[in-house]
Formats: C-alpha cells, sequence, structure tokens
C-alpha cells in the first residue's frame, strides 16, 4: 500500500497541456500511473496524448473521480492552483513549481486551514521532485528506475540528493516503500514530521531515510517527534555542513538563520532524538544496510 | 534581494513611517551640499552598503562642520567597509547617504521577518534597540515581543497597539507608534519583502518617532510582480561572480576555495561541497545548473565557474532525473575544447542516459578523469587538484 500514491490513485495534471506537463505525464503514465486527464483553462473539452482536458479540477473530478493532482503550473499561478484542487476535494497535490512567492504559500497555507481535518487536502512540495511509490505509480519528474520497490521509506528536500539515496539503495539491494520529496521551499505543504507519521502508520515500511539540509526549524520538530512517538529506525543525511551562514544554498529555504538551523546543528539535534546518522552522501546505502541488520 | 538604507527609508516613508530629512551624495561636495540643504547644526554621514554594523567600521560619522563632512565622505567613498555581515572581502562604498541628527531619548528595535514555525509574518519588537537582535535574544530575551499577523486579515490595530503598550511608550506616542508599525507591515506585505527591519526605531527628545536606520529584504521569487523594487538592485553590492553567474540565469554561490563545481540540484550541490570538504579540498562555489540543462547552459556553467580566478580544478556531478546525461556531456566535451581547458576535470555522471554520456566523453579522448560514484568523484577531483598543485610548485 505504501504511502500517498499507489496504482489505484487517480492522477490529474496540471498544466498538462504545457511542455513540461506534458513530457511529464507520459512517462508517469508509461510507468503504469493511472493518469486520467488533465487541466488547462480554455482547452476543456479537448485531448491532449489521448488525455481528457478539462478547464477546472473540479470539472476534472466530477468527470474522472481523481484524487491526486501533479500541478505542472509555473511559479506566478501555482498557488491559485493549489487552492483549487484543494477546494476541488483532492485528497494530494504534488506542486512541482520552484520559485512561488512566499506571501503566496503564506495564503495557500492560511486558506487550507478552512477544510476540515478529514477534507483537508495534503499538500506536497512545492519546489519538489514528487513522490513514488516504487514498481506502481508516481507523479514527479524522477528517472523512476532508480527505485527498487521495498520497505525503506525515503522523505527528502531535495529532488537529486533523494535519486543519490535510492540509487545507493539499489546497489546494496534495499527496495523503497515510496519516496517523498518535501520540496526545498522556506514555507512548504507538508513538514518532516508529516510524512514521518506517514511512514510510522504504514504497514509497508519498516524503516525511514530522511534527506534533510540547513535551513528552517523541520528536522529538528523532525527529531522530536522521532524520539516521542517513532518505532521504526530512521536514519537521516543533512547536506550544507560546508555551507556559509546567512547565504540561501539554491533552494529558497537553505539559509541559515537562526540556532539549531547549521547542518552541524541538526545533526547533533536527530542524533540525540536516536537517529542514525548518515556521515556522507555517498554512505546511504552502507548506513541503511547497517541499520537494517 | 537587499537594497539600500535611503531606499528602504524611501519606502516606508510612503507608508506612513517618519524618517529623518537626508539626501543622497556621490562625491564630498555633494555630501557637503546635501548637509546646507538640511541646514541643521549637525548632520549624520552614513556609507550606504548592503550591511548593518556600519558604524562599528567607521561607515557612519556625525559632523558639525563642512570641513568635517568633507573628510568622512573622503574616508568612505571608495573604501571597502568590512563588517560582520560583509565577510572579510568587505563591501565598496560608492555613495552616501547625509542625513539630519536626531535627538535620541530612547532606541527601539522593530522587525518583521517570515516565521518559518508560524508559517505566517511575525514582528519582533523590544524597548531595547540599537543592539543587534541577535544580541538582544542572548542578553535581554525577555524584552523581546512577538506578535503573529494573520495574512487573510493582515496586521490588526490592536496589535500594534498591543505591542507600542508593551514597549512601555509614553501614552502620547501610542498612535504615532501604531502607526509606524502598521505601515512598516503594509511596506512588507504590498512589496513582497522577506524582512523589514528598522533598527532603531527612535523616540526623540521632542515626542516623534522616527525610523533612524532600515533595513529591507525582498522575497527574489516575487520580484517578477514588483518591477520598481528589481530596479532598486545595486550589483556593485553583490560579488562579481554572483552578478556574472546570475544574469546568466545561473544559480551560483561564490565561496573561499580552489575547486569548481557544476551540479545539478540544490541538495546534491550542497551534498557536493560537502564531500569535496571531505576529501581534504576546498569548494570555489556552489552551482546549480537546474533541470533540464542544455550543453549551452553546460557550457556557461564553465564560463561562470572560471570567471573566478582562484579555481584551480572542476569537477561536474550530475544524478540525471529531468535532465540527459548526454546532453551534460556534450557540453563538457564544448566546453574543454572551447575554453581550451587544461585543469584537472572530473565528471561523474549517473541516471538519465547515462551510457549514451560516458561514451561521449570517452570518445571524445580528452583529458577528462571519470567517477562512477559521488564518493569517487570528490576524491578524484582532490587528488587531481593536489597533483597539479605540487607539479606547478604550488599553484596551477
Amino acid at each position: 500500500m505504501a504511502i500517498l500514491i499507489n496504482k489505484n490513485s487517480k492522477v490529474l495534471v496540471t498544466g498538462l497541456t504545457g511542455r513540461i506537463g506534458s513530457f511529464h505525464a507520459s512517462e508517469m503514465a508509461e510507468y503504469g500511473t493511472n493518469v486520467v486527464g488533465g487541466v488547462t483553462p480554455g482547452k476543456g473539452g479537448s485531448t491532449h496524448n489521448g488525455l481528457p482536458v478539462f478547464n477546472t479540477v473540479k470539472g476534472a473530478v466530477a468527470e474522472t473521480g481523481a484524487d491526486l493532482v501533479i500541478a505542472f503550473v509555473p511559479p506566478p499561478f501555482a498557488a491559485d492552483s493549489i487552492m483549487e484542487a484543494a477546494d476541488a476535494g483532492i485528497k494530494t497535490c504534488v506542486c512541482i513549481a520552484d520559485g512561488i512567492p512566499t506571501q503566496d504559500m503564506i495564503r495557500v497555507k492560511r486558506y487550507m486551514r478552512r477544510y476540515k481535518a478529514e477534507s483537508k487536502m495534503r499538500l506536497i512540495g512545492p519546489n519538489c521532485a514528487g513522490i513514488i511509490t516504487p514498481g506502481q505509480a508516481f507523479a514527479g519528474l524522477m528517472p523512476p528506475h532508480i527505485y527498487l520497490p521495498g520497505r525503506v521509506g525515503i522523505v527528502g528536500r531535495s529532488g537529486t540528493l533523494g535519486y543519490e539515496a535510492a540509487s545507493q539503495m539499489k546497489s546494496y539491494g534495499i527496495g523503497v516503500s515510496s519516496s517523498i520529496g518535501i520540496g526545498g521551499d522556506p514555507i512548504n505543504g507538508s513538514s518532516f514530521r508529516d510524512i514521518l507519521e506517514l511512514f510510522e502508520n504504514d504497514p509497508d515500511t519498516d524503516a525511514v531515510v530522511m534527506v534533510g539540509e540547513i535551513g528552517g526549524p523541520q528536522e529538528a520538530e523532525a527529531a522530536e517527534y522521532i524520539r516521542d512517538h517513532m518505532t521504526k529506525p530512521v536514519a537521516a543525511y543533512i547536506a550544507g555542513l560546508s555551507a556559509p551562514k546567512g547565504r540561501t544554498m539554491g533552494h529558497a529555504g537553505a539559509i541559515v538563520s537562526a540556532f539549531g538551523e547549521s547542518a552541524q546543528e541538526k545533526v547533533e539535534i536527530l542524533g540525540q532524538a536516536g537517529v542514525t546518522i548518515v556521515p556522507t552522501p555517498s554512505a546511504f546505502g552502507e548506513t541503511v544496510q547497517k541499520m537494517l541488520a | 534581494m537587499d537594497i539600500h538604507e535611503y531606499q528602504a527609508k524611501d519606502l516606508l516613508k510612503r507608508f506612513g513611517v517618519n524618517v529623518p530629512r537626508g539626501g543622497i551624495a556621490y562625491s564630498p561636495e555633494q555630501a557637503v551640499y546635501r548637509a546646507r540643504e538640511l541646514s541643521g547644526e549637525k548632520c549624520v554621514v552614513k556609507a550606504q552598503i548592503h550591511s548593518g554594523a556600519r558604524g562599528k567600521a567607521g561607515g557612519v560619522r556625525i559632523c558639525s562642520s563642512d570641513d568635517e563632512i568633507s573628510d568622512a565622505a573622503s574616508w568612505m567613498l571608495g573604501r571597502k567597509l568590512v563588517t560582520h555581515q560583509t565577510g572579510p572581502q568587505g563591501k565598496m562604498v560608492s555613495r552616501l547617504y547625509v542625513e539630519e541628527a536626531t535627538d535620541i531619548a530612547q532606541e527601539i528595535y522593530l522587525g518583521f521577518v517570515m516565521d518559518r514555525t508560524e508559517e505566517r509574518v511575525v514582528v519582533v519588537a523590544s524597548a531595547q534597540g540599537g543592539m543587534e537582535i541577535e544580541e538582544i535574544s542572548e542578553n535581554e530575551p525577555d524584552s523581546i515581543i512577538r506578535s503573529v499577523v494573520d495574512p487573510a486579515v493582515g496586521m490588526q490595530n490592536f496589535q500594534a497597539r498591543e505591542i507600542a503598550f508593551q514597549l512601555g511608550l509614553d501614552a502620547s506616542l501610542i498612535n504615532q507608534a501604531t502607526k509606524t508599525i502598521i505601515g512598516a507591515y503594509r511596506a512588507m506585505e504590498e512589496l513582497d519583502a522577506s524582512m523589514v527591519e528598522i533598527n532603531p526605531l527612535v523616540v526623540t527628545g521632542g515626542g516623534e518617532i522616527v525610523a533612524l536606520d532600515a533595513k529591507l529584504s525582498f522575497d527574489n521569487n516575487a520580484l517578477f510582480r514588483r518591477p520598481k523594487i528589481s530596479e532598486l538592485r545595486d550589483k556593485s553590492q553583490e560579488d562579481p561572480r554572483e552578478t556574472y553567474a546570475e544574469d546568466r540565469g545561473l544559480n551560483y554561490i561564490g565561496l573561499e576555495g580552489e575547486i569548481g563545481c557544476i551540479v545539478n540540484g540544490a541538495g546534491l550541490a550542497m551534498a557536493t561541497l560537502d564531500m569535496i570538504k571531505m576529501a581534504g579540498g576546498e569548494p570555489a562555489n556552489f552551482l546549480d545548473v537546474g533541470g533540464g540543462a542544455s550543453p549551452e547552459r553546460v557550457l556557461m556553467s564553465f564560463k561562470a565557474v572560471l570567471n573566478d580566478p582562484n579555481v584551480e580544478a572542476i569537477l561536474v556531478n550530475i544524478f540525471a532525473g529531468i535532465n540527459r546525461c548526454d546532453w551534460i556531456a556534450e557540453g563538457v566535451v564544448r566546453a574543454v575544447q572551447e575554453l581550451e581547458l587544461t585543469m584537472p576535470l572530473v565528471v561523474r555522471l549517473s541516471g538519465t542516459n547515462v551510457d549514451e554520456g560516458r561514451a561521449l566523453i570517452n570518445e571524445s579522448r580528452l583529458n577528462i578523469i571519470t567517477a562512477d560514484t559521488l564518493a569517487e568523484a570528490a576524491d578524484k577531483v582532490v587528488a587531481a587538484w593536489k597533483d597539479a598543485r605540487s607539479k606547478n610548485g604550488g599553484a596551477v
């Protein structure tokens, strides 16, 4: 079953008719993902690569029963697209856009509070590589063949560093239950803690690998959750040991601005919470193998 | 993006925040002229650089005669001021702000930040102004007042009033303080600022509330809808290596070492820098080439990395998802040929079209060292760099 996406998920692609949306929708479908259609305002009623196109998310949900949206909408319009998905009753929305203004994300998070917990959409990202349950389905940009199906969950901010973890694990014969990219923005939909909780409650996941980085409070918050609530072992790598203070390292959220936000401090906090530290980005495979032994 | 103090004050003034009168000067003569326009007994000459703590570096001088103004201006202009925020290379002073002197009765700290735990704008204030907020939270943590703004309705008057009363301000000053706090918040929201800091906000002897210093930073992701703010960018305050890269749409940060890096993805790029350091080298830069990088973009990345004269070896580390290793390889081969690269170059390719990419590198018969894993790549580039150094008697 794994988490957030499986072969039964009905995936709707917003921005389907754009170059990027179009390309990745094909890749997703080819892998076996149940892509049910797309949304491009003004192009409703047409088809694109054999998929029905709708004007609105609500319209698409009514026709297809879609429950998962992947948004390939450019940053200036992404916040609007996320709120539209939330209002249409979508369960999970994955937002890829890198470059959404922070105030837009503040508004999105505020807007989503209007829904009761049971009908509230889960947002993944923005500025993420997406989500995959290997062997079943994916919604994102990742090269899916690098993931071996298995029982270790991955949650990370960075896309390519997540690939690094998955492919090293594969070379050690370790498979992945689901891999979730929470994205590199300072304000994001789901935190490490949120995803760890899903993995903790997932019967198909035995252990979790966390790929964190400098900046923000979410790794420390995760450490607290792991210490107090997690029974499954967790390994973590934190990128940015050599990053200078006060500089934004590519991801808008990767900036050390307060105590506890440097890589060293995060490693220490996670280590104290009982997390197995992956000492270098080349040691994912080896460390996870030892942890599982 | 950061802007200068005088620009920040000009913007805040439009939102109803009181600021001292002043004018900009590019020469000592102009500074003296500006002071005459202000016609007070004293004025303050302030170096305009993108950094706080300018006073300690000699960048703020109170003057009471034309000679003093002229001397202060001559000393500052063309000088690189070094503060703990600028790094050892300092920042060049090319403009001055000449301001009327203010009679200070009380100094307040007022800041607005995007709080990542609250996921909202948080107002931070303290009656212990003048110090940096880090010092205040260390020395006077109890003096810090925090108030969270609900983005659905924006900051409310009562919140500003509460802050004003908690600051211990006299009842006669509450309305002015409220107006100032609300105005600064509106500037933050309406201009897509990522941070507003007024430190100090002062109460004058005459019972006025005035922003004596001001710092505004802007959300780069929102500049597309703030064209007037974008115009305030001052490239002279940036690392020239970064300006070069940014103007070409590359995500680059200059560092102090000798090993240039070209990587895809911010997380992997950070991890690559960490690996180089662990292998005994020092990275010269952070560079995220991005997704779907064309051969031209790879070539451009090489140019940006080589624009730093300290670079003595280069590591290319790609884990292709939306990228294609064959495009990257094509860009690498072109870069080596077109730029006549002689320094050690290590290339590690993984992911989409990796076999095609590796074949292109091998078939080129160029002097490119290849690696299969990140660890191997870092070890090889550091070894090759050290080897080249020793052969060249210490420098490449």
